[in-house]
């Protein structure tokens, strides 16, 4: 048993976990600005990433914890092609407001 | 505890890696002013060669590899063969429509080869975090593909919003594998169906399964997830548009069958619902929003979406029949989209000058073949008979009508008579005699590559609509291999065994 047991109940990091998921999915819907809607996204990911390390020491399961790795590595790989994107958006239009990226009507 | 070698578990995807990076590398050592035409049909040559391997793995014993991981079954091998087709008939299209000056046309071709390995390996990943990785290859190389044409102002844009709302649907896919991780203690697909039953929080696997229906619904564009698709099918380049409205579609497709059907076969009196509700949203608005288009690529992106709802009836057929008639529509829908799409991309241009229905008037007169191909394949998206598209309906509705989902079949086939009023209003404009004073557009050049790639559509629509037997029996076995798993046949030392799940209980 080790002092995190004690100290905090598991189930308070799966709630914080939760929490920081669901601010990630406002800011994804209310955010005006291209990076901070890209930025919400990496919050859910590492929302996930917080929950998976909590389960982890749950099970005693090294998997999980292997798990967060992999999901590190591949948003990482995936903010370099965002930025990119993002960098052809703004060379493109001059703007990086989402409102104002509407060539297209949605 | 299986007889071959891991290596031969993911052939496909081995030969198809190899290809890229061989893409690559010469592309990169070629001196700038050389084309880099030939790069495609290397791609195209290292694509039939995965294809060729996705048969051969027919052979082989069925089972799991590399510590459980992958699958090789009669189910992969019929997706393998539908996506690798689909990547060839997608590169051909490219080698002749990517106008010479293109940048990076090497990266391109490379892309389309990477983005298949994802495609391949979604299909077989029996193993959550494959089954992550591989939707991230596949996605990462679209996301790129999409903005190739990066001059113009609806490239970039088309991309950022297929990015993010890609990324968004993928963090979805990821908190339900987490909430499953934390409900069983595994990530395995054989593991969570055995240990989902009977684990303690049950409401933590419901959660699960919903968040993860939520990412691949995203991935397959039905409604309420379909936002993005009209706008990403617009802007993106016209080949690429006939790669993405196919191949990760359907991979997205066979992750669903794998995830409904494999991992939470218990909770059917959950998604099955879900599903038909979804089933009905998306082909209903799918087919009421193309009414009203005028734009070609829009119009079918709505069909698109009209098409998955159609697909999403199969799921409510019962066990091996669902299945099998949602595996049967996903080869008879790549056949005939691949192929419109084609077209489309020889009509427009890669420039997309003529996407407006109106600049199709007279495509009869002037250029016959593309004219009656087009004609053709829009036949069989209305589903008429001796084509793909009328046997791919009859299986999917069939299937529903054998789940007890009388209502969906009815609500299907009225809406399969609404198409056909957007399909007949594009193939009555293009039999049109030409206007008086429309300016004549340049004449759609057909060369060997794009012929070969229209070719192989139309002899897979045919064959589908024709003599559908040799398929359907593919799709009945492959729904055969998903229903009973190798896990309960032929390891042992698999899920089946309980000494295999985690037993530890939490501290």
């Amino acid at each position: 048993m080790s002092l995190l047991n004690h100290a905090i109940p598991l189930n308070w990091y799966l709630l914080l976990s939760a929490v920081l998921f669901s601010l990630g999915v406002i800011g994804f819907l209310i955010k005006r600005n291209l990076i901070t809607v890209f930025m919400s996204i990496e919050l859910m990911l590492n929302a996930v990433n917080l929950t998976f390390v909590t389960f982890a020491y749950q099970w005693n399961a090294v998997k999980g914890q292997i798990f967060v790795f992999f999901v590190m590595m591949v948003a990482a790989a995936e903010a370099a092609v965002g930025l990119a994107i993002i960098i052809a958006v703004f060379r493109a239009r001059g703007t990086l407001a989402v409102d104002r990226i509407n060539l297209m009507k949605l | 505890m299986t007889s071959v070698p891991d290596i031969y578990r993911i052939l496909p995807e081995f030969i198809l890696t190899l290809t890229g990076v061989a893409v690559m590398l010469i592309d990169s050592s070629l001196p700038p002013s050389w084309s880099r035409r030939y790069l495609g049909f290397l791609a195209a040559i290292g694509t039939t060669i995965a294809l060729w391997a996705s048969i051969l793995q027919l052979e082989f014993p069925q089972g799991t590899g590399f510590f459980q991981t992958v699958e090789t079954s009669a189910f992969t091998v019929f997706f393998h063969v539908l996506i690798c087709g689909l990547v060839l008939v997608a590169l051909l299209l490219a080698i002749d429509t990517l106008p010479p000056h293109t940048h990076h046309q090497g990266e391109f071709y490379a892309l389309i080869v990477f983005g298949a390995v994802g495609m391949c390996l979604l299909t077989s990943a029996v193993e959550l975090l494959l089954v992550f990785i591989a939707l991230e290859i596949s996605s990462i190389s679209t996301y790129i593909l999409a903005a190739y044409r990066k001059q113009t102002g609806r490239s970039p844009e088309a991309a950022i919003k297929y990015f993010l709302l890609g990324s968004f649907a993928t963090a979805f896919l990821l908190y339900g594998i987490a909430l499953v991780f934390g409900a069983t203690g595994t990530t395995q697909i054989y593991e969570i169906a055995h240990l989902a039953p009977t684990a303690q929080n049950h409401t933590l696997v419901i959660a699960a399964l919903a968040l993860m229906l939520v990412g691949i619904l995203f991935k397959v564009s039905a409604v309420p997830f379909h936002v993005w698709t009209p706008d990403v099918y617009e802007g993106a380049p016209s080949p690429v548009v006939a790669l993405m409205s196919t191949a990760p579609k359907i991979a997205a497709f066979a992750l669903l069958l794998r995830v409904v059907y494999e991992m939470f076969p218990d909770l059917r009196s959950l998604w099955a619902p879900l599903l038909w509700i979804v089933a009905v949203l998306s082909m209903t608005v799918g087919n009421l929003a193309a009414l009203r288009q005028q734009n070609v690529k829009r119009m079918l992106a709505y069909s698109a979406i009209a098409h998955a709802g159609y697909l999403l009836a199969a799921f409510a057929g019962i066990g091996e029949v669902g299945i099998a008639a949602a595996a049967f529509y996903a080869a008879a829908y790549a056949a005939m989209n691949v192929g419109i799409f084609a077209i489309i991309t020889l009509v427009a241009g890669y420039d997309e000058q003529l996407s407006l229905i109106d600049d199709f008037r007279g495509l009869v007169y002037r250029s016959p073949l593309l004219g009656c191909l087009l004609i053709f394949f829009l036949i069989s998206l209305i589903g008429i008979p001796f084509t793909g598209g009328f046997f791919g309906k009859f299986y999917a509705f069939t299937a529903a009508v054998g789940g007890g989902a009388i209502a969906l079949a009815i609500i299907g086939l009225l809406n399969s008579g609404l198409a056909a009023g957007y399909y007949l209003r594009l193939a009555l404009v293009a039999a049109q005699r030409p206007l008086a004073d429309q300016p004549v557009p340049r004449k759609p050049e057909v060369g060997v590559a794009v012929g070969a790639a229209l070719l192989l559509a139309v002899i897979a629509t045919l064959v589908l609509g024709i003599i559908p037997g040799a398929t359907l029996d593919a799709a009945q076995s492959a729904a055969h291999t998903l229903q009973a798993p190798p896990a309960a046949t032929t390891s042992p030392t698999s899920a089946a065994s309980p000494q295999a799940a985690p037993l530890q209980s939490p501290q």
